[in-house]
């Protein structure tokens, strides 16, 4: 479902992504671990092409692109792109604005040219399933960060993605909300939804990752099974991070 | 006694030219001001689009518009159009005139309230209306502008508020407004102070119902304003 190969990003003088090949299957997640400043969010924001990368090639479903630096992606070609994946923010990025149901009807209706009568049943289903029907007509404003994060769920699947991406999304809420947040991601992993999630919540890593991915210094240290890096890691590194999390 | 005979012949001129003097309000001043906004603040949105398009001739053309009208006086930019362009073979009436010098020069003053409005909303919506599949275009209209009209409705509504008062400017350029009927019967009955104080009550009334107005649209945008 998702191929990279030798990706690179640097901003200006700093090189953030040095060569990463990575391939996730259809119906698995991913989970990308590593210390601050390894390039996770970067990478995770190439998939979505919110970062050109410089170099390499990101391959989608049945869309590959290129990249070379200097590459101008044409507009329709990058949003035609961009819809195969759907991003959750850390900082949920909901549309303030816009009531709950509104937020998950609008790309539905401006981008895939739904019937409004048809976006809203399929937001409405979509609240359902991550446990928020009763807050359909409120502003974002006036819930939680958990349940925000929950609704930016929905925001992102409402467009049919092939793949969700999760840039630490947790990381912003308390921590009696975390939970709540961990269990919608869990449900989706089971039901088969391919994802990348980049997160410091290693009960998660552990409980719901195909592959673990860990990263230090814009490479991939070290990937496998959640067994794999947490169990049976020798790497120097993975074991320094882990250890440090631990704490 | 001869005190009452004074406060009686100022209370006479009062009575007699407040309703003149309300009706070159209503009838100048309310449209110049309504009109002028209306234009400037088209002006000043695709002057405040031009500005952030990154297309360098548009850039480059917001920038030096603003920069002449917010850099000279409006006295001066009224007097160039009315009394300077006749010499060039180009001759406007007093309220044309007006409305263009004053429609130059709050769009080029608005379009910046505008544009620090819409820079003001955080890269996060950008990102999150491209993460859903649109357009430079769609996220603008649809995710960044609404958010946008909604902050820069209080600095708007106090340039609209000040335009109400810039208008009495239009009285050097020959228009009949509010300030130019109070002059004239200022001069015609030699009662500067009371008549000019006439004046300043009328548009304190003008501007007061206008503050009120801008206050109940903030209260409407506020609705979904993040606490």
């Amino acid at each position: 479902m998702i191929k990279l190969e030798n990706l690179y990003k640097s901003f200006g003088d700093i090189d953030v992504l040095k060569g990463i090949n990575l391939e996730v299957e259809k119906g698995k997640t991913a989970v990308v671990i590593g210390p601050s400043g390894s390039g996770k969010t970067t990478l995770l924001r190439c998939l979505n092409l919110l970062e050109i990368p410089n170099q390499g090639s990101i391959t989608i479903g049945e869309k590959e692109l290129q990249f070379q630096s200097g590459t101008k992606l044409k507009p329709n070609q990058m949003t035609s792109f961009r819809q195969q994946t759907g991003m959750v923010f850390q900082s949920y990025n909901l549309f303030p604005h816009l009531t709950v149901v509104e937020n998950i009807m609008e790309g539905q209706v401006v981008v895939l040219k739904r019937s409004k009568a048809e976006a809203k049943k399929r937001s409405l289903d979509l609240l359902a399933k991550v446990g928020l029907s009763d807050r359909a007509d409120m502003y974002p404003h006036q819930l939680s960060g958990g349940q925000q994060q929950r609704v930016g769920i929905a925001r992102a699947m409402a467009m049919d993605p092939k793949v969700l991406l999760f840039d630490e999304p947790t990381s912003a809420l308390d921590p009696e909300l975390v939970g709540e947040v961990l269990k919608v991601m869990k449900d989706l992993a089971e039901e088969g939804m391919t994802m990348v999630v980049v997160t410091h919540e290693m009960e998660f890593a552990r409980d719901v990752a195909d592959q673990v991915i860990f990263m230090d210094q814009g490479i991939i240290a070290e990937k496998g099974t959640p067994e794999e890096i947490f169990t049976l890691s020798t790497n120097p590194r993975t074991q320094q991070f882990l250890n440090k999390v631990a704490r | 006694m001869v005190l009452d005979e004074r406060a009686e012949r100022i209370i006479g001129i009062l009575s007699d030219s407040f309703f003149p003097i309300l009706k070159a309000g209503l009838y100048f001043t309310v449209p110049l001001t309504l009109i002028t906004f209306t234009l400037g603040l088209i002006l000043a949105f695709f002057t405040a689009i031009a500005r952030i398009s990154g297309i360098k001739p548009l850039v480059a053309i917001a920038k030096f518009y603003v920069w002449i009208f917010r850099g000279t006086p409006l006295l001066v930019q009224l007097f160039i159009l009315f009394y300077g362009l006749p010499s060039v073979g180009i001759t406007l009436d007093p309220f044309p005139a007006a409305v263009l010098g004053f429609t130059l020069n709050k769009g080029a003053y608005s379009s910046e309230i505008i544009r620090a409005a819409i820079l003001s909303t955080p890269k996060g919506q950008w990102e999150a209306a491209y993460s859903i599949g649109m357009t430079r275009a769609q996220a603008m209209r649809r995710i960044i502008l609404p958010q946008a009209i909604r902050v820069s409705v209080p600095p708007l509504g106090n340039s609209f508020i000040s335009l109400v008062k810039d208008t009495s400017l239009a009285a050097t350029i020959t228009v009949t407004e509010m300030f130019q009927k109070g002059q004239q019967v200022a001069a015609a009955t030699y009662e500067p102070l009371w008549l000019y104080i006439e004046v300043a009550f009328i548009y304190l009334m003008f501007s007061t119902v206008l503050s009120y107005a801008q206050s109940m649209l903030e209260r409407r945008f506020d609705r979904s304003v993040a606490k």
